[in-house]
């Protein structure tokens, strides 16, 4: 019986001076890639009768520039560029997923054991058995793309960069009143309360990274499951529903990165 | 092999009763942002947005415990 390949990490390809290349990472830097092209093919000639592709990217910028408006207002000329980064970056990575042969086409990879020099003869010998078998018998399935979201080190670097990007900001527009929001010593209430903004705003990184990771590799694993049980027609609808969060999710990082702003910074109010 | 049955019995249970409450939050959201849009609809975008916003914070709650469930499962 055929087993499912899904693992939680994404697997190591090859190594390039020493830096592990991953499958995620690989998808990651073609993605990267069309991007440039496609900014690049956009915006070399822009014209004031607009053609099919700038007229698409007019749209899709001109709507979410409104949604975003609605959040921060007046505030939205600074950010904007770097929300809407997030969710172009975003939206490719997760539809990267979605595509034949992500996932599926990959090379046999024999993984060695290295039996450490220290270890005693019996253990050597058991752990040059193990090896023998894995050598002769399988090798491991290792797929050369993974959706770049599927990735907890991509999901959690970005967070990280959202959230340092709001501290910035808010130091920089509130300056010493935006560290009077965490610690303040003006009674005790208050300075509980500062303690407890302190916390949540590390608990926003991690749910930040978890909610995108946790969406797009549930997902996935969705997807293999239903065509493992029903190759046929029945993944259809399941990939609809997964072009569907793909969006959503994309939609909703950048939304709540710009609600942190505007809390970030705007002065609380007593 | 009794460890291996915990263990499933264990994820099951985590994204099992971890999709019970945020379930019944985003039904109550939804209905609730539907009834707003049923009394006054030209706010639609407002609330579609802020009601968007509320899933996202409520669904996180899932996630969660979809984390904790894959961690069980293949680690």
């Amino acid at each position: 019986m055929p087993s499912i390949h899904i693992t939680l990490k994404a697997e190591t390809l090859f190594t390039l001076a020493g830096i592990p290349i991953s499958n995620s990472l690989l998808t990651t830097w073609i993605v990267m890639a069309l991007l440039i092209w496609m900014a690049l093919a956009v915006s070399s000639n822009i014209r004031m009768i607009p053609g099919s592709l700038q007229l698409i990217m007019e749209m899709l910028i001109g709507g979410i520039h409104d949604l975003f408006e609605e959040i921060l207002h007046e505030k939205n000329k600074i950010y904007f560029s770097f929300l809407m980064t997030l969710f172009i970056f975003i939206i490719a990575m997760n539809w990267s997923g979605l595509f034949p042969g992500v996932g599926t086409i990959g090379i046999y990879k024999n993984e060695e054991k290295s039996t450490a020099g220290f270890a005693t003869p019996v253990a050597a010998i058991k752990d040059d058995l193990k090896a023998e078998e894995k050598r002769s018998g399988e090798s491991v399935f290792v797929p050369l793309f993974r959706s770049g979201s599927a990735d907890l080190n991509m999901t959690f670097a970005l967070a990280l960069l959202t959230m340092g990007y709001i501290q910035y900001a808010g130091l920089k527009t509130l300056g010493l009143d935006y560290i009077k929001k965490f610690i303040n010593t003006s009674d005790p209430m208050n300075f509980v309360v500062g303690i407890l903004e302190l916390i949540s705003e590390f608990a926003r990184i991690v749910s930040f990274a978890f909610r995108l990771f946790g969406n797009i590799f549930a997902g996935e694993v969705l997807l293999t499951v239903i065509a493992f049980l029903i190759p046929i027609l029945a993944p259809i609808p399941f990939l609809g529903l997964e072009v569907f969060i793909g969006f959503i999710q994309a939609l909703v990082f950048p939304l709540l990165a710009a609600v942190f702003f505007s809390m970030a910074t705007s002065k609380a109010e007593h | 092999m009794p460890e291996e049955g915990l263990k499933a019995i264990a994820t099951a249970l985590a994204i099992g009763l971890g999709a019970i409450g945020p379930g019944i939050g985003i039904g109550i959201l939804v209905s609730k942002g539907l009834e707003a849009i049923g009394r006054n609809p030209e706010t639609e975008g407002k609330i579609r947005t802020t009601m968007i916003l509320g899933i996202a914070f409520t669904e996180a709650i899932a996630i969660y415990a979809l984390v904790i469930a894959l961690i069980l499962k293949f680690t």
